[in-house]
């Protein structure tokens, strides 16, 4: 059984890339647009590992990481942000808020994919 | 046909397109209700998006004209900067911009650098602190490319490392699992993993949801220190990571590691003092330290893990190292250099045939034989050369060792150690040079005292040298002790009647004395001569290796010693002469030069054939006479002359012929006694030539002289 990977970002053209490269490797991967959708999303559906933007509408994404560690079944759930710059307030913000890791944009299939296996095979 | 690529970046369009839509009625509301913070949130979020998502598809121009705009709604939104007309008139044409850099990047053209560039500088002006510089953009993207670049790796030698991974109590809470972690590090090399369980507290206090475990890993791997940080690139804070190099995976270093101990030690597991006590204690001390609760037991299966693990490493590189190079019996390396020789007669024959049949195809096959027989011959000699090392390191051990028992100070000098010569010579070197070399610490070289009362270092040197010259190595082992006594010499040699006295022998002529068997046993003469044990032994081991050697010396000064020896048994460069139908090969290391014989000139002074040569008194051989070969001489003969220990030697003979590579094929033991000959080749004809032993016939000359002169004398 694959592995389900959730992918939250309001930009199509991130959840486009993060869910190609993903499928390619074998991931099951479903989208969320935003943080509100994400955890409609979680509360429906498996979720193994949660891909999130940080700037979004309805929920930002620090917001989110916190509310999912609150989420009965996802205390563990490994989470990656998306961040644009290495800003380490942001890095520190998410760990403060229970992030797994993170990965910088732009990046390619092969890095995401290196960060991701970090946590789920 | 589209790659995904070229979808995704279709998808980026669309959606940028549909932001920039957006944007303008957000800009619009927003200059109706400047407060409203939902607007510039959305605003902001909408450059960043695009300036985001362009990125990824390398929209440069695009995302570094958004950033600006990006940074601006950055200082609205947190109040540093207000919602102004100005500002809502740039970033709407801003829009426009964007727009037209969108489509214009679907079409492949571009051309909005000067109206991105005014609105930009329009842009600065209205903000509160300057723009980012370009120099600091590029730092950022710089880190940002830095961070991203950890996930590759490079590749180098194995390096072996101690890893201890001890992850923060709350790892969990973030999601991360040390077991990927662990697995990420496997995949970089053969690894060990020791899991540190000391750490379990009791049942009533522990905390299902915490990490307890700890990790320490032996790693060998070749990508190198950051490949590892990579790995628990996430983990950092909250968890401690301790990685060292603890073997470079050098061939050369010995199997054997460190000891328990010092691991421990090392590691920080243990204080020096109290690994010291424990050592006293004469038990097993991994089962010490357990017992004494100075280090869990984990601990210690950790170290003694490692220590193995380096251990078996090392092993395996050693074998892997000895793979590289193979063994092979030296007997079979002969007979492959007999196959060459055999090859290289064989050779010779078909060169003689090609130019006899002037076939133009047959002469390119020829010369194409010649060519690879050549490079196979001087292959397979190459195979057989070693350095001479081998030799000279066993005799500074001799050096050390005796000099030390005779109370000797004596230093050991070297050079030339990586000339090479046959293995099968170096074996038979062996013995002459430790020979003469203890003769030198014995006999040569004085006590310091002695030496400081003639004015000479207390030190003494003994010097040992190799090098090529032509064909041969001239080996030579000087010294700077007394040198050799020339009158007790001269005396012992007319007491066993090898000089007769009166006899007027040159310095160095009356030194090479020490050679000849009858004066070297003597016991006595060796302790008022100082020198001279054995050395007829010495010389019979040189000539059979067809080398020759002598000795200078100098009063108080010194003795040298110097030995040479063909570069190999298997191959000589040859004189090839002619006697009637027979043909002789002459080693040409001994020859000096050829002059002509007009016959009757010279001959039979008390039966001894003598040859004028410029002046010189030469002594000759007539090897016709010598090997009995028939036939008449010819008017003019020619004589080879030698020089071999110091003496002068010609031989007669028909013709000389010319240079000759000669292939050495031992005789059979039938002719073991026959110590004239060294041994045999073949012709490119097919004839057999004999290979004239000129040191043995020299000497074998002598004795029928002094023999001769004993008979005459009677």
């Amino acid at each position: 059984m694959g592995k389900t990977v959730l992918i939250v970002d309001d930009s199509a053209t991130m959840r486009q890339v993060v869910s190609f490269a993903l499928k390619d490797a074998g991931f099951e991967v479903i989208s969320a647009v935003d943080g509100k959708d994400a955890i409609a999303k979680l509360g429906v559906a498996k979720s193994d590992l949660i891909i999130t933007d940080l700037n979004m509408p309805n929920l930002n994404g620090i917001e989110l990481i916190k509310q999912v560690r609150q989420t009965p079944g996802h205390k563990f759930t490994p989470i990656i942000m998306l961040t644009t710059e290495s800003q380490e307030s942001r890095k520190a913000e998410g760990r403060q808020a229970g992030v797994s890791g993170w990965i910088v944009k732009p990046f390619t299939p092969e890095q995401l994919l290196g960060v991701v296996k970090k946590f789920i095979r | 046909m589209k790659g995904p690529e070229d979808r995704h970046k279709e998808i980026f369009r669309e959606e940028a397109n549909e932001l920039l839509s957006e944007l303008e009625g957000s800009l619009l509301e927003l200059e109706e209700n400047p407060e409203d913070g939902e607007l510039v949130e959305k605003i902001f979020r909408a450059m960043h998006t695009i300036k985001g998502s362009g990125a990824m598809f390398g929209f440069n121009e695009i995302v570094s004209f958004t950033h600006e705009l990006e940074t601006a709604f950055d200082h609205v939104r947190n109040k540093k900067m207000p919602v102004t007309k100005e500002l809502i008139e740039i970033t709407l044409s801003a829009r426009d911009i964007l727009r037209e850099m969108l489509e214009n990047s679907a079409e492949g053209v571009g051309d909005n650098e000067r109206a991105a560039q005014e609105t930009l500088s329009r842009l600065k002006r209205i903000l509160p602190g300057p723009l980012k510089t370009e120099a600091e953009n590029s730092r950022l993207k710089d880190e940002k490319e830095k961070e991203n670049e950890k996930i590759f790796r490079s590749s180098g030698d194995p390096v072996t490392y101690r890893i201890r991974f001890r992850p923060g109590r709350d790892i969990f809470k973030n999601g991360i699992n040390p077991s990927f972690l662990i697995n990420e590090l496997m995949t970089l090399g053969d690894c060990l993993v020791i899991a540190q369980i000391d750490s379990i507290p009791a049942m009533d206090e522990f905390d299902p949801e915490a990490c307890y475990f700890y990790w320490d890993f032996v790693l060998t791997t070749g990508q190198g220190v950051n490949a590892i940080k990579d790995v628990f690139i996430f983990v950092e804070e909250g968890s401690e990571l301790k990685i060292e190099a603890v073997d470079e995976g050098d061939p050369g270093k010995p199997a054997d590691y460190k000891r328990i101990g010092e691991i421990l030690v090392e590691k920080g597991d243990i204080s020096a003092e109290a690994l010291k006590e424990a050592l006293s204690k004469h038990k097993n001390l991994g089962q010490i330290l357990v017992e004494e609760g100075a280090v869990p037991h984990g601990r210690i299966a950790s170290a003694l893990v490692e220590q193995q693990y380096i251990r078996e490493k090392r092993k395996s590189l050693k074998e892997a190292e000895a793979a590289a190079s193979i063994r092979v019996p030296s007997r079979k390396l002969d007979i492959l250099a007999d196959l060459t020789g055999e090859l290289v007669t064989l050779q010779a024959r078909l060169s003689r045939f090609s130019i006899a049949e002037n076939n133009p195809e047959l002469a390119a096959i020829a010369e194409g034989v010649e060519r690879l027989t050549e490079e196979l011959r001087e292959t397979i000699m190459g195979v057989r050369l070693v350095p001479i090392e081998n030799v000279f390191s066993k005799l500074k051990r001799i050096v050390r060792d005796l000099s030390g028992e005779l109370g000797k100070e004596i230093a050991l000098e070297i050079t030339g150690a990586e000339t090479e010569l046959d293995k099968s010579l170096i074996e038979k070197l062996g013995d002459p040079l430790v020979h003469i070399v203890r003769n030198s610490i014995d006999h040569g070289i004085e006590p310091p005292d002695e030496r400081e009362a003639r004015g000479k270092p207390r030190r003494g040197t003994i010097h040992l040298s190799a090098a090529h010259s032509g064909a041969n190595v001239l080996i030579q082992i000087g010294d700077d002790g007394k040198g050799l006594d020339a009158e007790a010499i001269k005396a012992k040699a007319i007491e066993k009647g090898l000089i007769q006295h009166g006899t007027e022998l040159s310095g160095n002529g009356l030194y090479q004395l020490i050679f000849a068997s009858g004066l070297s046993t003597a016991k006595e003469v060796t302790k008022v001569s100082g020198r001279g044990v054995g050395m007829d032994v010495v010389r019979k081991n040189i000539d059979a290796l067809r080398g020759t050697v002598e000795v200078e010396s100098w009063k108080g000064e010194g003795t040298c010693i110097n030995i040479r020896v063909p570069l190999t048994l298997a191959i000589i460069e040859g004189l090839l002469v002619r006697i009637n139908e027979e043909h002789f090969v002459i080693p040409l290391s001994m020859v000096e030069e050829c002059v002509e014989l007009i016959r009757g000139a010279n001959e039979g002074q008390n039966g001894k054939h003598i040859a004028n040569v410029r002046g010189d008194i030469v002594p000759y051989i007539d090897l016709r006479e010598l090997f009995g070969i028939g036939g008449p001489p010819p008017e003019i003969g020619q004589i080879v002359i030698t020089e071999a220990d110091g003496k002068k030697v010609g031989f007669l003979v028909d013709q000389v012929i010319g240079e000759n590579q000669t292939v050495i094929k031992a005789l059979g033991g039938t002719f073991k006694q026959i110590d004239w000959i060294s041994g045999a080749t073949i012709l490119g004809d097919g004839s057999v030539a004999l290979i004239l032993a000129v040191p043995q016939i020299i000497k074998w000359m002598e004795n029928r002289e002094t023999e001769r002169a004993a008979f005459r004398a009677e």
